[in-house]
């Protein structure tokens, strides 16, 4: 467990953050400039803050009430910078080793093999960082993190330097950091998806300060946070591959409720987790006939939280889990939804992209 | 080349080598440790530092060489107590080692300067975050990705330790076999009849090792850069 509280002024910034992170993966969440960065440096000791106390289980890193600030080289923390970070002038390999180097002799050590094996590194490890592509660079900084034997790992927007295509090559990998290492990883992110597919933990952040914590599923399908603004918002359902079909969708079963998806890549039986973007989402009064979407799930409102614009956002119960819709405030007047109100929510199963469906952690 | 060159030439030339070689090796760990103090650290006195380092690129050499006389000569505060020690740089070769170190030691800081500068300290911290206490972020990180400039610094200061003379004349004079350097010789030939020859002799060797000291400096650095800039 990872503990976190303190205090910083940083330009017009004026930080107060307090929050734990436990086993798995805890994202900060928020916009560009709410502090993320400023926090994950604070923790790793590259930056002094301003009051606080940052501890791991019984071992404090830092605080300021007993003036004690660790050094980075003594707070034995795996951080996964943004542009990778590697050293230019050793080879993979040596990347990979460098932490080990320095790790305490009795320290829980990683195995080698395995980091290389579960980050499909393999056939780099004799070539220079300059000869890697963007995408494996960033598989070797995870593997650098991981073989240091830290206490927790720390991730500073590792994919944001990266392409859709490369995201989609790195988030498996990750996902796998998070369901085969036994220590937190506080992971910093502004992409919806990420936070969908890889939180266990989300703490959200708006200019500074902490506007929700919680498990993923929970905080992503509050209707009230939505630190990267309404258009952003959407729900997490866990769910397992049922069975592939023909025609090229998937079938999948979510707490008893069937979603229909595009082929999704993974085997049946699998559990998964399934991002649905509110603004995909329609709300229905009555079953809707002869609709082209898949999707359609009985539930009941439970909230509705107008915006100071045209939108407003509706909280669904579903037999599923909680499904986010982002409407206009006028059909919310004209189908007069108020909580309590019976629904369906309609979704085409087109709309769910790859990049929203996720290992479940 | 010791049937080319004369016993005296042949002296110049192997006192010249000896001079540099030990003026460059053993100034280049200060030369490494005060371009990172004045790359990387801010403190009190920073500018009284580099200016007391690039002095003697600024100052006729006549007075540098003096000034070391009154400093390092057997009379003088620091000569005194190292010749106690047994330690004499007066009129001694290693006098005009000293001479030379103290004449290339500018454009050693500098070249060593800028290739630390040129270090991205964000790659400091990412070896901190592994572990590495500051000693091992220096001589991990920092310094091999440096080597290309420490390795042209110390190829300049050699080649300008080979050419110094108004330091080295003022300070140790010109006695052969002890200080009498390839440029205190050439001046030397120079002022008797006859000594022309001998002079151009050692001119040309002058510019030989002048050459090849670019040639394998610039060979160098571009071998170490492109292993360090991990191509």
């Amino acid at each position: 467990m990872l503990e976190v509280r303190l205090t910083h002024t940083l330009g017009a910034l004026r930080l107060d953050v307090a929050f734990e992170a436990p086993k798995g993966v805890t994202v900060l969440f928020g916009r560009s400039g709410s502090g993320k960065t400023t926090i994950v440096n604070a923790v790793a000791g590259l930056l002094r803050p301003g009051t606080g106390r940052i501890a791991i289980g019984e071992r404090v890193l830092c605080d300021t009430a007993q003036r004690l600030h660790l050094p980075p080289h003594r707070r034995r923390l795996g951080y996964i910078f943004q542009e990778g970070r590697l050293f230019p002038h050793l080879s993979v390999r040596q990347n990979l080793r460098y932490g080990q180097w320095f790790a305490p002799r009795d320290a829980r050590a990683e195995d080698m093999a395995r980091v290389v094996e579960m980050l499909g590194i393999g056939d780099l490890l004799s070539r220079r960082p300059g000869a890697l592509s963007g995408g494996e660079k960033q598989r070797v900084a995870i593997g650098r993190a991981l073989l240091s034997a830290p206490r927790a790992i720390l991730a500073d927007e590792p994919l944001a330097s990266l392409d859709e295509a490369r995201k989609a090559e790195i988030l498996p990998y990750l996902e796998r950091l998070r369901d085969e290492v036994d220590i937190p990883i506080l992971y910093v992110s502004h992409s919806a998806s990420e936070v969908a597919r890889l939180a266990t933990t989300v703490v959200a952040l708006d200019a500074g300060r902490v506007v929700a914590q919680g498990r993923a599923e929970e905080v992503l399908g509050d209707p009230a946070i939505t630190p990267l603004g309404a258009r952003e918002a959407g729900a997490v359902l866990a769910a397992r591959v049922v069975r592939h079909h023909d025609d090229g969708l998937s079938e999948l079963d979510a707490c008893g409720a069937a979603l229909w998806l595009p082929r999704v890549d993974r085997a049946e039986g699998v559990e998964l987790r399934v991002r649905i973007a509110a603004h995909d989402v329609i709300v229905a009064r009555g079953r809707p006939e002869r609709l082209s979407a898949l999707n359609v799930l009985p539930g009941i409102v439970q909230a509705v939280r107008e915006g100071a614009g045209p939108g407003a956002i509706v909280a669904v119960d579903t037999k599923a889990g909680r499904v986010l819709a982002r409407i206009t405030r006028r059909a919310a007047a004209a189908l007069a939804l108020a909580p309590g109100a019976e629904v369906h929510v309609v979704v085409k199963a087109v709309s769910v992209a790859q990049a929203d469906v996720g290992a479940a952690g | 080349m010791q049937d080319w060159l004369g016993p005296e030439e042949w002296k110049a030339v192997a006192l010249s080598l000896r001079v540099s070689l030990w003026a460059t090796v053993l100034s280049l760990p200060l030369g490494i440790s005060t371009a990172y103090a004045l790359a990387r650290w801010s403190f009190p006195g920073k500018q009284l530092l580099n200016g007391l380092v690039h002095l003697p690129l600024v100052l006729p050499p006549v007075v540098t060489g003096y000034l070391l006389l009154l400093t390092f000569g057997t009379q003088g505060p620091v000569g005194g107590l190292l010749a106690e020690a047994g330690v004499v740089f007066a009129f001694r070769w290693t006098g005009a080692a000293l001479a030379a170190a103290v004449m290339a030691f500018p454009l050693m800081v500098r070249a060593i300067r800028l290739s630390i500068e040129a270090v991205d300290p964000r790659l400091e911290e990412a070896s901190a975050t592994l572990g590495a206490r500051p000693l091992w972020v220096f001589l991990t990180v920092t310094l091999p990705m440096a080597l290309p400039g420490i390795v042209a610094g110390a190829i300049l200061a050699f080649a300008k330790a080979m050419g110094e003379f108004g330091a080295t004349i003022t300070f140790v004079s010109n006695i052969p076999g002890e200080t009498r350097t390839i440029p205190s010789a050439i001046y030397a030939f120079l002022q008797v009849p006859g000594g022309e020859g001998s002079a151009m002799k050692l001119v040309l060797i002058s510019v030989a090792v002048a050459m090849g000291a670019l040639l394998i400096s610039e060979a160098v650095a571009s071998r170490v850069a492109a292993r360090v800039g991990g191509r």
